[in-house]
């Protein structure tokens, strides 16, 4: 029989199972939604990569592959320490779970400060759509299409990131006031959930962005 | 039938639990939610109204007389945005919704109250930048933001719109996330899937849509104001950019966004309906599995807003197909609802008045639909008044008119009191005789030609317009009774009683007003719905 | 509850064979594929899609409810890309009568 004195449960639920399973219902609803709000990007640049395709390869060629690389690997394995962290909330083992959620933080920083010094590079090149855009190459107004949507799409992708840092944060001040315990860590797991779909959407878009012609 | 001694209203209920502007609006309280949202609605109802009298003024002249053409331009945008966004997208999910689903399913809130309440923030937020847009100079691109224009060339109120719109969108899907977490998983002992009102059936499918196309038009509306805001390019045909790729990202929402209008309206006929012929409903498996078809096939169809668009003529055809297959599970509704009255006991009350009035003009709505996805019909009558009159007669004939029905059904459960019957029938009856004044006079001017966003006109097409402006001064009449009727009974209509209609649902077996907790002890549901033959009428 | 059936080093063999399809990927953009480089790299990307909701996501052992919601945004975003691009594939399939080119 669950310790109810140590599981808050909501007034509105009757049991903690039933809070449990309505919060992850819930964070997969959203979770859907977030793939219909990145979707439309992936649309636009469906139609456009089909339309222009030399324009794109050209633009895409630009983007540094070793750092796209690093930043893949580097969001692959805070996937893992968020596994990891939801893992040890599970098991009520709140140090671990503290060292994961601070290592997935610094590995999700490392990412997005990569990611920034890559924004930072196209500036230099001038390679940032809008009036100071310039691409020596057979196609360049269409290869400032390709880098709109690299701009518009990680720059999404980089928000929903530094959502999910703050969160996990937040996380850590609770976990280390004991909120968490193996009965209760709900919002650790949920918040588990969007940081691998935030990987998810990563996973696609580094080969759409980066590799679209290296032969 | 005798008149209660003491007064029933003394009973503690979630209007007196607690007083205070604090109290309200720090509420988790689904009843006080919906109350906000009645209110907010409210507003926003008669704002969209007011561009609707300016336009109509406008048009009662051949010649552009009473504004400028850019003025024009912002009142039927405004109209549109404010009509469709803050009110009937919220209008009977957020306020009946969110009142009743809760007491319909025997639970207690919803899943998440809390989000519940954020959600009402945000529409407000939305609102408040959308109505700064509208007081600093207006928006003139059409509700429906087509590029190039927002994103390159409108001098207006783009970005703060856009942005306002944007931000209400989340309040939807914030909404909708509830209802389908509340209905699998907060039902009462005994409330199966296929025990549960329609209305709530209605709901699920109404988030469904929420949920999966609300997202989209959230970032077509973001890449139209990365555009404006810095030049990035991606509708901008100078670049290569096709203005098509916002067509197809906005309809994709935007014509989901019509059953997000329809189908709540729908789950409140079911409940009039049965309750004012007391009978079961006709066919609830099929009414349940229509609802859910309506809202599926609702996201296949989007491309027949863009058949003379530039659209490949290969994609019309496939969206025309799609379109005639959509029509059907409405088509399925209307059978059993007319059914369900066929041998019914009828009785002429407002919600049923509203009710039939539903029926028939919903038909009109829906049939002019199927005109308008056969491809060479559109190719005539697109952005023609036709297509305003196709619109009008299901948002407003159909969603508007279920609106009251249930807003005038479900008072007493809402306020503990009764509306005054004779007032409520009168008002119902002008709004049906203003409302085809209003709008049959379009089909009419639309056929012949006229097209819709102009303020001039030719001649020939004056005395059509001058009916329409007629019946829309009585339409508007039919709205403003209701107004001050309801808020009369406030304080003195006639105390209502658990069951005023003796009508069957959860909500009907707790006090008028509920409590906050809605029941005393989750109750144990045993039959099915809607069996009235059982209920003994007093 | 989910976790209690994925150990460790289930997580930790997930996460090499993620590293492992991460080489692929950029292997395979060296490659003369021409026009299945793409087929190629969302392939990669669906098998790693799936590895992390099965298993960081906990879908393997979340029935069958949890496994549709999973899905139907994906099958929905499949809906718009589908449709919408069936626009701009099949532009100049039809001839349109005389007179309207």
């Amino acid at each position: 029989m669950p310790d109810v004195t140590t599981t808050p449960v909501a007034v509105q639920f009757d049991d903690a199972e039933q809070q449990r399973e309505s919060a992850t219902i819930g964070m997969w609803v959203f979770l859907a939604t977030e793939v219909m709000f990145f979707g439309g990007m992936f649309l636009g640049y469906a139609v456009y990569r089909s339309s222009y395709p030399m324009a794109f390869g050209e633009a895409s060629r630009r983007l540094d592959i070793v750092l796209g690389t690093l930043n893949t690997a580097i969001l692959l394995t805070s996937s893992l320490t968020m596994a990891m962290a939801v893992h040890a909330a599970h098991q009520g083992k709140r140090r671990q779970l503290v060292g994961f959620l601070i290592g997935t933080i610094v590995l999700g920083s490392a990412f997005l400060g990569i990611k920034f010094y890559e924004y930072f590079q196209k500036f230099e090149e001038h390679l940032v759509p809008g009036r100071g855009f310039a691409l020596e190459g057979a196609d360049p107004r269409h290869s400032q299409l390709f880098f709109s949507f690299y701009f518009a799409m990680t720059g999404m992708h980089a928000v929903h990131m530094i959502i999910g840092i703050v969160m996990m944060g937040v996380l850590i001040v609770f976990a280390l006031r004991g909120k968490y315990s193996e009965r209760y860590y709900n919002p650790v797991e949920m918040a588990g959930l969007y940081w691998h779909f935030v990987d998810i959407v990563w996973v696609f878009l580094f080969p759409l962005l980066y590799l679209v012609e290296r032969a | 039938m005798s008149h209660h001694h003491h007064d029933p209203l003394d009973h503690e209920h979630y209007l007196n639990v607690s007083y205070g502007v604090k109290s309200w609006l720090l509420t988790r309280d689904h009843k006080r939610i919906a109350l906000l949202y009645l209110i907010s609605i409210t507003l926003f109802f008669f704002l969209g109204g007011l561009f609707a009298v300016l336009i109509r003024l406008e048009l009662l002249t051949p010649k552009g007389d009473f504004v400028q053409a850019e003025t024009y331009n912002k009142l039927f945008t405004m109209h549109g945005l404010i009509m469709i966004f803050f009110f009937l997208i919220p209008s009977i999910p957020a306020v009946l919704g969110n009142f009743l689903i809760p007491l319909m399913i025997g639970a207690r809130d919803l899943a998440f109250p809390r989000l519940n309440l954020l959600s009402w923030y945000i529409f407000i937020i939305g609102g408040i930048f959308t109505l700064t847009a509208v007081v600093t100079g207006g928006v003139d691109t059409g509700w429906t933001f087509y590029t190039p224009y927002s994103s390159t060339y409108s001098n207006s109120a783009v970005v703060l719109t856009a942005l306002g719109v944007f931000i209400t969108g989340f309040s939807s899907i914030l909404t909708g996330i509830n209802f389908i977490v509340t209905t699998h998983k907060m039902r009462a002992p005994g409330m199966t899937w296929f025990r549960l009102p329609l209305f709530v059936w209605a709901h699920y499918a109404t988030s469904i849509i929420f949920v999966l196309g609300t997202p989209v038009l959230a970032i077509s509306i973001v890449l139209v104001g990365l555009e404006r805001i810095f030049g990035i390019g991606i509708f901008d045909p100078r670049l290569g950019g096709d203005p098509l790729l916002f067509q197809h990202l906005f309809w994709f929402y935007s014509h989901p966004a019509v059953y997000i209008m329809i189908l709540p309206a729908m789950g409140v006929m079911s409940e009039v309906i049965t309750c004012f012929a007391r009978k079961k409903i006709f066919g609830y498996n099929a009414v349940a599995f229509s609802s859910l078809a309506i809202a599926i096939l609702g996201f296949l169809v989007w491309g027949h807003h863009m058949f003379v668009s530039g659209q490949s003529e290969f994609e019309g055809l496939i969206f025309s197909a799609l379109s005639f297959m959509v029509a059907i599970p409405s088509a399925v509704k209307v059978f059993n609802w007319t059914a369900t009255l066929y041998k019914g006991s009828i009785s002429f009350h407002a919600p049923m008045l509203y009710a039939l009035g539903f029926i028939g003009l919903f038909t009109v709505g829906g049939l002019t639909g199927l005109f308008l996805a056969t491809l060479a019909v559109d190719v005539h009558v697109h952005d023609t008044y036709f297509i305003i009159a196709h619109f009008h007669y299901i948002m407003v004939g159909g969603a508007v008119m279920a609106y009251f029905a249930g807003i005038h059904y479900w008072w007493p459960k809402i306020t503990g009191r009764m509306y005054p019957e004779t007032w409520a029938r009168l008002a119902a009856v002008i709004v049906f005789v203003g409302f085809n004044l209003t709008f049959f006079p379009q089909f009419i001017l639309g056929y012949l030609g006229m097209p819709r966003r102009y303020y001039a006109y030719p001649d020939e097409f004056q005395v059509l317009n001058v009916l329409s402006t007629a019946g829309a001064s009585i339409l508007g009449v039919g709205y403003l009774i209701p107004l001050i009727y309801l808020l009369w009974s406030l304080r003195y209509g006639r105390v209502a009683g658990t069951n005023p209609w003796n009508a069957t649902g959860l909500e009907w077996q707790t006090p008028s007003p509920p409590s906050t907790e809605n029941f005393e002890a989750p109750p144990r549901v045993e039959g099915e719905a809607y069996e009235y033959e059982e209920v003994k009428v007093a | 509850m989910a976790g209690r059936t994925i150990s460790v080093g289930m997580y930790v063999l997930v996460y090499v064979v993620l590293m492992a399809l991460l080489a692929a990927t950029v292997g395979a953009a060296y490659l003369h594929l021409g026009n299945l480089t793409i087929v190629a790299a969302l392939t990669i990307a669906v098998a790693k899609t799936s590895l992390i909701l099965l298993y960081f996501m906990h879908i393997r052992f979340s029935g069958r409810r949890l496994w549709v919601f999973a899905v139907v945004g994906f099958l929905w975003l499949a809906i718009l890309l589908t449709l919408a691009m069936t626009d701009y594939l099949s532009r100049g399939w039809l001839p349109l009568p005389a007179g309207w080119e």
